[in-house]
This record gives C-alpha cells, sequence and structure tokens, in this order.
C-alpha cells in the first residue's frame, strides 16, 4: 500500500469531527451511554455496595455492539447517498486516508464517550483503594474492541449508501465476533480453539484482567487492520 | 496544460457507455461536450477526473496518466460533478476551507483563495451560511468555487448550468467564461445556446461515439442542408404566384420555389437553392429590374439544434 499522508487524514478527521459535534449525534450518544452505563454502576455502588469498576467493563462491550454501528454507518455511506464521495475521491486524496480519517474521527468520539466514566473511577479512588493496574488495561482494551467495532462499521458503511443497512450489517458482523467464544458448545472440537480465538471478548477479558498480552494485541491490531483494509477496498471497488 | 484522450472505452456489463473515443483539449480551449442523456458525456468525465479507469484506452493530462499519475492528476483538475454534490451541513467558509485543504493548500494561501473565490463567486452575503439553507443558484456558485479553489489549470464541468433560471444561468456563464480564460475547460450541458455562447469548440457524442467535432459555426456550416431564402415582395396588381415564381425559378442556382402567404400585392416565397450557394444577391438584382419592392429577404441558417438533432437521432 502506497504511504499515507498525515496531512491529508487530517482535514478529512476535523471535518467529521465537526460534524459529529456540531450535530446533535456525538452529545446524543455521550448522554444515552453515560445514563444506561451509568444506571448499572451506581446499582452496584449504592444497592449492593460494591465499588469496582469491573461493571463497566462488563458492560460497555456489549453497549458498544449496538452504539458503535450507529455512530458508524453514516460515515460512508451518507457521502455515497449524497454523491460527496465522488467529489472526495477526486480531489488528490487516497482512498485509505479518507478510511483512516474517518475511523479515528469516531474512535476520537468513542473516547469521548469513554472520558466521562474516568469520574467514576475518581470516585471509587476516594472511596477505597482499587487496583489500577486492571482499571488501565481495561480502558485500553474497550478502546481495542470499541476501534475494532468502528472499523468493522466503516467497512459495512462503505458496502452502501443505505445507512440503516449499513448499521444492521455492522451489527451482525460485530455480533458474530462477539459471540464467537460463546458457541464453542456447538462448534466441532478440532475447530473450537480457533473459534475462540476469534471471539473478541475472548482478548478483551484477558487484558481486562490486567494482563496486556502480545498475543491480544495482534489480535486486535490485525482485525482492525483488515477491517480497514476492506473498507477501502470496497471504496475502490468503483474502479473494477 | 492539454488533455490527451486516447481509444477510450468503458464498458458496464456487455454494453458499452462509452466506445473508441479519442481526442485532445488544447490549452486555454473550452470545449463543449454535447450529446443526449446517456451518450456518455458523464462517463467520459469521470474517466478524466480519476475518478473510475476506463475498460482500455488511456487519458493523460498535462501528459500525465490518469491511471498510473492519478494523485498528479487530480491535483491539476477542478472538478463539478454532475447534481453538484455538497455537504449541506457546512457553511460556506468551512466548506471551501476543506476543499482547499484537500487539495493540499495550506497556511495563509487557503484564507487568501477563499477570499477570492468568495468575491468572483458573489458569495459575500451567504458566506456564513449552512449550504443546506442556501438557493440552487447560490449552491450552484459555491460548487464552482470549489472546483476552482487550488486556482486548478483544468476545470472538468458536468452541466454546471442545470436547474438554474435563466438570469441565474447567464451569471454562471459569465463566470466560467471569465474564470475559462486562462484554463482548459471541458463543460457538458444540453443548452445548445450555452455551447454557442462559451465555447470554442463543440463535441457531439452519441451513443459513445464521437459524431461531431468542431467549432459551433464549422459544424452549422458541414450539415446546412440545401439553402433556403425567405423572401417578401410587393410585385404590384395581378397574379404575382403567377407572375413571379417562374421568374425566381430562373435565377441561377434555385431548385424550387414556393409560395407560402399571398395578401394583396404583397407576397411571401421560400426559395431553394443548391447548398453552398449564397442566391440573396440574385434575387436582388431580379427584385430590381422587375420593380418588385423587397420587403424582407431572410437566409435560414442551419441551427445547432439541428445539426444536433440530425446527429443524435437515427
Amino acid at each position: 500500500m502506497a504511504a499515507l499522508s498525515l496531512s491529508n487524514v487530517g482535514p478529512i478527521y476535523r471535518r467529521e469531527i465537526r460534524s459529529y459535534f456540531n450535530s446533535a449525534v456525538a452529545y446524543v450518544v455521550i448522554v444515552v451511554f453515560l445514563a444506561i452505563v451509568g444506571w448499572y454502576f451506581s446499582n452496584n455502588l449504592f444497592l449492593i455496595n460494591i465499588a469496582s469498576m469491573r461493571i463497566v467493563f462488563e458492560l460497555v462491550p456489549l453497549v458498544f455492539l449496538f452504539f458503535v454501528p450507529a455512530v458508524t454507518m453514516r460515515l460512508l455511506a451518507e457521502e455515497k447517498k449524497s454523491g460527496t464521495l465522488e467529489l472526495l475521491t477526486t480531489k488528490p486524496v487516497r482512498d485509505a486516508e479518507i478510511v483512516l480519517g474517518k475511523f479515528l474521527a469516531a474512535w476520537t468520539l468513542l473516547a469521548a464517550t469513554l472520558a466521562p466514566t474516568l469520574i467514576w473511577l475518581v470516585t471509587l479512588m476516594i472511596l477505597g483503594n482499587p487496583d489500577l493496574g486492571p482499571v488501565v488495561a481495561g480502558y485500553i482494551g474497550l478502546m481495542l474492541t470499541g476501534g475494532v467495532y468502528i472499523a468493522i462499521g466503516i467497512f459495512a458503511s462503505s458496502l452502501t449508501e443505505n445507512q440503516i443497512v449499513a448499521f444492521l450489517i455492522g451489527l451482525v458482523i460485530v455480533l458474530a465476533f462477539f459471540l464467537a467464544d460463546k458457541v464453542l458448545l456447538y462448534v466441532p472440537g478440532f475447530l473450537a480453539p480457533v473459534v475462540e480465538y476469534m471471539g473478541i471478548d475472548y482478548h478483551f477479558s484477558s487484558i481486562a484482567r490486567g494482563v496486556i498480552d502480545s498475543r491480544d494485541i495482534v489480535y486486535f491490531g490485525s482485525i482492525l487492520g483488515f477491517a480497514l483494509l476492506m473498507a477501502t477496498a470496497s471504496l475502490e471497488r468503483r474502479k473494477w | 496544460m492539454s488533455i490527451a484522450v486516447r481509444n477510450l472505452v468503458k464498458m458496464y456489463g456487455d454494453t458499452a457507455a462509452i466506445d473508441d473515443i479519442s481526442f485532445d483539449v488544447k490549452t486555454g480551449e473550452i470545449l463543449g461536450f454535447l450529446g443526449p442523456n446517456g451518450a456518455g458525456k458523464t462517463t467520459t468525465m469521470k474517466i478524466i477526473t480519476c475518478y473510475m479507469p476506463p475498460t482500455s484506452g488511456t487519458v493523460a493530462v498535462d501528459g500525465l496518466d490518469t491511471a498510473a499519475q492519478s494523485l498528479e492528476v487530480r491535483r491539476k483538475i477542478g472538478y463539478l460533478p454532475e447534481m453538484n454534490p455538497l455537504y449541506m451541513d457546512m457553511n460556506v467558509l468551512d466548506y471551501l476551507e476543506y476543499s482547499a485543504q484537500l487539495h493540499g493548500l495550506r497556511g495563509g494561501v487557503v484564507q487568501h483563495r477563499i477570499k477570492e473565490m468568495v468575491h468572483v463567486c458573489g458569495l459575500e452575503d451567504v458566506r456564513h451560511k449552512d449550504i443546506g439553507e442556501m438557493s440552487k443558484g447560490y449552491r450552484q456558485r459555491v460548487g464552482l468555487a470549489q472546483s476552482m479553489i487550488h486556482d486548478p489549470e483544468v476545470l472538468i464541468l458536468d452541466e454546471p448550468t442545470s436547474g438554474l433560471d435563466p438570469n441565474q444561468i447567464a451569471e454562471i456563464r459569465e463566470l466560467i467564461r471569465k474564470l475559462g480564460a486562462a484554463k482548459t475547460v471541458i463543460l457538458s450541458t444540453h443548452i445548445l445556446s450555452e455551447v454557442q455562447a462559451t465555447c470554442n469548440r463543440v463535441l457531439i457524442i452519441h451513443e459513445g461515439k464521437i459524431v461531431a467535432n468542431g467549432t459551433p459555426s464549422q459544424l452549422q456550416q458541414e450539415f446546412q442542408g440545401a439553402d433556403t431564402i425567405t423572401v417578401e415582395l410587393r410585385a404590384g396588381p395581378g397574379d404575382p404566384a403567377g407572375a413571379v415564381a417562374p421568374k425566381l425559378k430562373s435565377v441561377e442556382h434555385v431548385t424550387g420555389v414556393s409560395l407560402l402567404t399571398q395578401n394583396g400585392g404583397m407576397s411571401t416565397f421560400e426559395v431553394h437553392a443548391d447548398k453552398g450557394n449564397d442566391i440573396r444577391e440574385s434575387l436582388f438584382r431580379l427584385a430590381v429590374a422587375e420593380g418588385w419592392v423587397v420587403l424582407e429577404m431572410h437566409r435560414r441558417i442551419t441551427t445547432l439544434e439541428e445539426v444536433f438533432h440530425k446527429l443524435t437521432t437515427a
């Protein structure tokens, strides 16, 4: 693949960020996300008297399943539908730079969504003495999991000009990765290790235990990279 | 900055959208692309602007190949796609800035170019408005401003005046002529008077093939059929049709005379002559000799519409 120029990714990234934060999208996503996860977190804290971030790390990958495809569905589908993709791809910008700029913008929105949850961590640190290792690792795991979901969502968005279709395709694919390590009972024995390895939760849980293993990093990196490559290839499909 | 198109073919499945076309556009030329819908105009433009590759054949912009040196070619081209797609949620200034940055402009140049484009395209009053809230005429100007933000040497405009009212069309046309003076321009249109008003050269495409290539007046001459002259005469009392028509017919090159209207002493004839012979002078001399009063004489010219119609229906 040809070298990417960050100076081309920049304008695309900034436009997407502005588009998220100038419209209601970013605020709706952040508020709804915090309301859902916050509800469970505070139930745990006040009703069951468990001062732990664990519930956050258990719940967020599940919430991301629906949130991330909703955040990414318009990224390419909308440009295809309105015709601005033609404008964009006839500028001196590589298709991969378009995909990367949009990926980074959605990832930034994800970080902005997770950032307020750090307040809960601060609360816990005031109340007690949480083990910070697994918490830091958990956040890294969430960003990686979210990154993979975003890359898949962008690929889904590149396939169609209908945002709803993009959402559903994205949801199905991330769901497949999410469920892979939970259906091992139904998988022939010799395939089980492969299917388990494909499961995103398998790797997330291993990171969330506080062990950042290179095996998991390789897993996240390769799925993420592959999905972005697929999205780029799908954009270039007009050239076939 | 020249454009050289060689043996271009684009297949969609089994059908050829463009079928082996070749042409050149010279520096500073404004080339008009004419053709019915689906003739292959937009496809050709999409290939020149590197949006998609041809099935076979090559396009070179200033000697750079659109396939091998796509990024370099795209840097030189300003493009206004069909339907003028725009980001409805951006305001004019933000959008122009975005376009400038995508073209690799940085720093002070960006603001300078934006200012210039806003001025040239008459966007001062709406520069803070969201594009989605603007009228079609203004949007078209934003589309043009966007295509010229990096001062490209080549402009590709796909139906720049479609959907505009006559005043706006005149404005945009003037803008293209003003800005296109120093550039190489290809524009496509359905409006034939537009070609006559703005273009130095016309290319008529039909079913993926070039059927005519020349200046508007060349094409008109080439497709000029038999000369037809309408004369209105006062030939005095009597039966003008009976008396005048044979005399008209005796003029050299005349092949036929027909009476159109007759009103008292005044009668209107249509005189047909062999192609390429201007018989107006002979008719005038005949009238003087016969003592007729010529009230009106008019030579019918083949219009570009007729040329277009002739070439694209068959």
